[in-house]
């Protein structure tokens, strides 16, 4: 088990450098650099466009250039070439916005799925069935900035509360519940958002899953020897049923740093996906890169964990052991 | 989606025309689907080609004396003729240059439904690619790993990016161009179909008709292509038709962002993301490509589903 873990982190860590490298030499390699962004502009001279080459080593090659990345980002010296701050401060202060969101959508998600996933699959064919099937087809089918602007109209133009950004302005000397409902307004829309897709899928995942179960050998023995029907369905089935979902824990942690784009952009959320997506609009090569190889970090932990959690949950299933 | 549900990918993955027809027959979703889908593709057609030929349907036409009209409104008399829009009615309204909506729809079907096809076509033929090659020559030696590990390691290498943001860097950074949205879109979502091509290329490897394949001195290309591809098809069939859903609803969101197709062509997204400007003042402009965009992708992924189920016997309802 133990040997298992370190032969399969050491080859991660390579797989990391590896991804590293592609993303600094496919952003650097690309057309565009920092130094063009505002080509039209009089008072930038050929001598300014040197120096700011100079200044962020765009001349070296690019294995240089990844080794400056590493050595800085290990030194917490890298800086943004917009606006000089250091890299890492600047992504962790966007975390710590996205993380309330990833959370409350990540709850919403496990809370509202598996009922829905399982109650389908025990009354399969009926309405509720049938309803929540074509209920997840719509979600996954609409385009989901479609759905944010029905949704902010439906609820800050008719009910009046509110949704865009993180709180309201002027709220600061508002008593603390005044203040605390505020955010959970504001939080709630863009998370439910965020949520959407993830019910649908996880919601028939979850289905097909329990029907699944529900067809084999055991789930059939357990009836024949007479159990309650709440004994085969809970103690039997959905125990097994729920075993591959053990390992979604660990796929969760990408989605702490995917933060949605569009979302974020739509409810003005000072988040991550909005960071990036000005360093890539300003050409802010260390934001992007940094922002790409954190992604790929949380990726690759998180397939490891998830690994690791199925062996526990799953005595079946044994890691490395002679195979 | 499919990476999520296709883990029941075994059993018997070959498609058969009667169980397909009987699915259609008995599934109302599946045969919606393929209504949808043929009107869509028809749309797409008679839009390529009357609005490349007929004046009536000029897509990029301004006509700023008739900006912002509701639907079915006729067109108004200070209009020259000769740039009336068909029958002199503005069956989807005008938007804020007076441009024909429905016009504008008609084009925007077969460059949406283009973008979804070419994006999937390069995904597919990527994915069954490596797919088949590691599932085929698996435990062959190239240099220090095996062919199966080299090419797994890179399907891992393309998962570990945030495919959207990926999308968008690589969209920001080149110019923008319908094309290269296609293949950047393409060339970031084949690693499911990589995936389950190699698993049951893995189980066909060890099958009678391949080892007779192989007796008679086959080329490995012959045998992967011609003899093992079929058999394989179903779920790749099922992937594709989900991916072009995915791939409209990717352009939409490029388009929403900016760097989605630029003017003056249209596409659904790009008509959409326009429309969240005026949703107050022109709703329609909001409400029909949305409505649009929604009915094409519910068919897409009806009919993959539909496809799942003539794959897969277990799913099958009793």
């Amino acid at each position: 088990m133990l040997g298992w873990a370190f032969k399969n982190l050491l080859s991660r860590l390579a797989l990391l450098v590896v991804i590293s490298f592609i993303s600094l030499a496919a952003v650097h390699l690309a057309p565009g650099e920092p130094s063009e962004v505002d080509p039209s502009n009089p008072r930038i001279k050929a001598e300014d466009v040197a120096k700011i080459r100079e200044a962020f080593h765009l001349d070296e090659p690019v294995y240089k250039q990844y080794f400056f990345w590493i050595r800085d980002l290990a030194t917490g010296e890298l800086r943004s070439f917009k606006d000089q701050q250091p890299v890492l401060p600047k992504i962790w202060d966007r975390f710590k916005n996205s993380l309330p969101l990833f959370l409350l959508a990540t709850l919403l998600v496990w809370t509202l799925s598996f009922p829905t996933g399982i109650h389908a699959a025990l009354r399969r064919g009926s309405r509720f069935d049938r309803a929540t099937t074509i209920g997840a087809y719509m979600m996954i089918s609409i385009p989901g900035f479609f759905l944010a602007y029905v949704l902010v109209i439906l609820i800050a133009g008719k009910l009046g509360y509110p949704v865009v950004g993180m709180s309201t302005f002027g709220l600061e000397n508002a008593g603390g519940m005044t203040r605390f409902m505020d955010r959970v307004w504001h939080l709630t829309v863009p998370a439910l958002l965020s949520a959407i897709g993830g019910v649908a899928v996880l919601s028939r995942y979850v289905r097909a899953e329990m029907i699944d179960v529900s067809g084999t050998d055991y789930v059939r023995t357990a009836r024949a020897k007479g159990l309650t029907e709440d004994v085969v369905i809970y103690r039997h089935a959905l125990r097994n049923a729920l075993l591959p979902f053990v390992t979604m824990f660990g796929l969760l942690l990408p989605g702490l740093i995917g933060g949605s784009v569009i979302f974020e952009q739509i409810f003005a959320w000072p988040g991550l996906g909005r960071l990036g997506f000005d360093a890539i609009l300003s050409r802010d090569f260390p934001v992007i890169i940094t922002i790409n190889f954190f992604a790929a970090v949380l990726t690759l932990a998180g397939t490891f964990i998830s690994d690791l959690l199925y062996a526990f949950a799953d005595p079946r299933i044994r890691l490395g052991g002679g195979s | 989606m499919s990476t999520l549900i296709d883990h029941h990918g075994e059993a018997d993955t070959a498609l058969k025309r009667d169980t397909v027809f009987q699915i259609v027959r008995r599934d109302g979703l599946v045969l919606f689907g393929l209504v949808v889908l043929f009107l869509v593709v028809v749309a797409a057609v008679a839009g390529a080609i009357l609005t490349n030929s007929n004046a009536a349907f000029d897509p990029a036409a301004v006509r700023l004396s008739d900006k912002l009209l509701p639907p079915l409104s006729a067109v108004s008399s200070i209009v020259p003729p000769e740039s009336h829009p068909p029958f002199g009615l503005y069956v989807f309204g005008t938007d804020e240059l007076g441009r024909d909506v429905f016009s504008r729809m008609l084009q925007g079907a077969s460059v949406s439904l283009l973008i979804g096809f070419v994006a999937v076509t390069i995904s597919t033929f990527v994915g069954v690619l490596v797919g088949a090659l590691a599932g085929y020559f698996g435990e062959r030696k190239f240099g220090p790993l095996s062919v199966d590990s080299w090419l797994m390691r890179i399907t891992d290498v393309f998962l570990c990016f945030p495919t959207f943001f990926l999308v968008l860097t690589v969209i920001a950074l080149l110019p923008p161009s319908i094309y290269n949205i296609m293949i950047v879109i393409g060339l970031t979502s084949w690693m499911g179909t990589a995936r389950f091509v190699r698993a049951s290329f893995m189980s066909l490897r060890e099958q009678e008709f391949v080892d007779a394949a192989r007796a008679l001195a086959l080329p490995g290309w012959r045998i992967m292509f011609v003899h093992m591809l079929p058999n394989a098809l179903g779920p790749v069939l099922v992937t594709a038709s989900i991916g072009v859903a995915s791939a409209i609803l990717t352009e939409s969101g490029l388009s929403f962002l900016g760097f989605g197709v630029q003017p003056p062509d249209a596409t659904w997204g790009n008509i959409l993301a326009d429309g969240k400007h005026l949703i107050f003042d022109a709703p329609w402009l909001f409400t029909i490509p949305g409505i649009a965009i929604i009915a094409v992708v519910l068919a897409f992924n009806f009919v993959g589903e539909g496809l799942r189920e003539a794959v897969n016997p277990r799913l099958r309802r009793a």
